[in-house]
This record gives structure tokens, C-alpha cells and sequence, in this order.
């Protein structure tokens, strides 16, 4: 080990260039510690860490076979400076769309959350749905039907005054009556229509 | 006597890459041959 040792950097890249495949595999063992040392130290998590130590020598590869590296005696600090700009690139890739693991701190969770009623909430809907249903039958026809066309069929005013053959107005008339009477039905019995 | 409950440590205090990251650069550098012609660059990777 001590004779590798001995040969310095610039001697290997050269060697690499030249075709030494083994200068790459001595390049590597000699910085590897304080490369993937100085990614994990960014990114606490190895497996993240190993992909950008990849990423890395993948780009080092392309520079030095494709020749445009310039020899300053500087390979570490040059590896170290890739590694950083690779770093700042995931950090900016994973604000666009972070990477969530599961932990023991933090559970996915806490994040994710299922929309649909448990069984209370949907016994809860179910009464309050029955009750509406009940206050809608007292009110008078012709706002009833309004009503129904205007929420249940989702039809425009235009659409329910050319069906029902009133005026627009006249709809909207009905409409606002409808819900005038049902609030006036709910105060008036003290109805609880939320969940 | 008394058992030892402690638990040995489970990083490893030197950190590396993993030996197939290590691998895999290796085969990728023997695989890998750039072609200039002219401004351009041509990968060839022989996998």
C-alpha cells in the first residue's frame, strides 16, 4: 500500500486517461472516505449518499475520458466540488417534489390522510341527508322544484326557467324563497345539519 | 453477573460506499468510451 500511496493524484489521472483502468480503482480507495464522508454529512441517509457518490464518479469518468480535464493538481478539491454541485441539484430536485420516508419521528400519515367517513361520520351524513330530505318535501312545490333542479340536477337558472316555463327571474325568485323557508324550517326547530 | 444490555453499535464509524456502488463505477469506467468527433462527444458504452 505504501508504494500506491506514493504515486501522486495527477500521476493516476494521467495513467487513467492514458488507459490504466487500476489508477481509477486507486483513485477511488485513496478519496473515497472523505468523498462519500463529506456527502453523508449533507444528506444523512446512505442510500441517497451512495447514489450521488455514483453520480459523482460518473461525471468524473466522462471528464477525464472525454479529455477536458485540466491538470492542477487539485483531483480531490475538483471530486469534492462535483459532489457539492450534486448535492445542491437533489436539494433542489426534492423541493420541487420531496422524497418522504417513513420513520420512527415521522409517519407518512400524519400527511396522508383518508378522506372517507369513518362509520360515525357516515351515520351522521345519513341523518342529516334524511332530515334535509324532510324539509325539502314541506316547502311549496314550485320552489321545491327549483330547488331540486337547481342542486340535485345541477341545472342553470336559464335551463330551469326554460324547462319549468317561468322567467329567469321568476326562478331565481323561487330559488331564494326555497332557501328562505328551509333556514326559517331549521331555525325554527333547531335542526343541526352539520357534522 | 450482571448482563450487559447495551447494544453494540450499528453504524459503522468509518463511512464508505457501498462495495457495489464501488463496483458498478469501476464497470462503468471500463464500459464507457468517448469518441470526439470534432465539437462533438460520442458515449459508447459497451453493456
Amino acid at each position: 500500500m505504501a508504494t500506491t500511496n506514493q504515486i501522486p493524484d495527477a500521476l493516476l489521472v494521467k495513467n487513467y486517461i492514458a488507459g490504466d483502468e487500476n489508477a481509477l480503482a486507486l483513485l477511488i480507495k485513496r478519496h473515497q472516505s472523505k468523498i462519500y464522508g463529506f456527502i453523508y454529512s449533507k444528506m444523512s441517509d446512505r442510500d441517497v449518499a451512495d447514489d450521488i457518490f455514483q453520480d459523482t464518479f460518473i461525471k468524473v469518468i466522462k471528464t477525464l475520458k472525454s479529455n477536458s480535464y485540466n491538470e492542477e493538481g487539485k483531483f480531490l478539491p475538483w471530486v469534492m466540488r462535483i459532489s457539492h454541485n450534486l448535492i445542491v441539484d437533489h436539494y433542489r430536485k426534492n423541493k420541487k417534489m420531496p422524497m418522504l420516508r417513513e420513520t420512527e419521528e415521522f409517519s407518512i400519515f400524519t400527511i396522508l390522510a383518508d378522506s372517507s367517513l369513518n362509520v360515525e361520520g357516515k351515520m351522521i351524513t345519513d341523518v342529516i341527508e334524511k332530515d334535509l330530505q324532510k324539509i325539502v318535501e314541506e316547502l311549496p312545490a314550485d320552489q321545491k322544484e327549483v330547488l331540486m333542479m337547481r342542486i340535485y340536477q345541477d341545472l342553470s337558472f336559464n335551463e330551469i326557467a326554460e324547462q319549468t316555463g317561468v322567467s329567469i327571474n321568476t326562478a331565481l325568485g323561487r330559488m331564494r324563497y326555497a332557501l328562505l323557508n328551509l333556514r326559517k324550517v331549521i331555525e325554527k326547530n333547531n335542526i343541526i345539519l352539520t357534522n | 453477573m450482571a448482563k450487559l444490555y447495551s447494544k453494540k453499535a450499528l453504524a459503522n464509524s468509518k463511512m464508505l460506499p457501498k462495495k457495489e456502488t464501488i463496483n458498478f463505477i469501476l464497470n462503468y469506467s471500463k464500459a464507457l468510451q468517448i469518441v470526439k468527433v470534432g465539437n462533438m462527444n460520442f458515449e459508447l458504452l459497451a453493456n
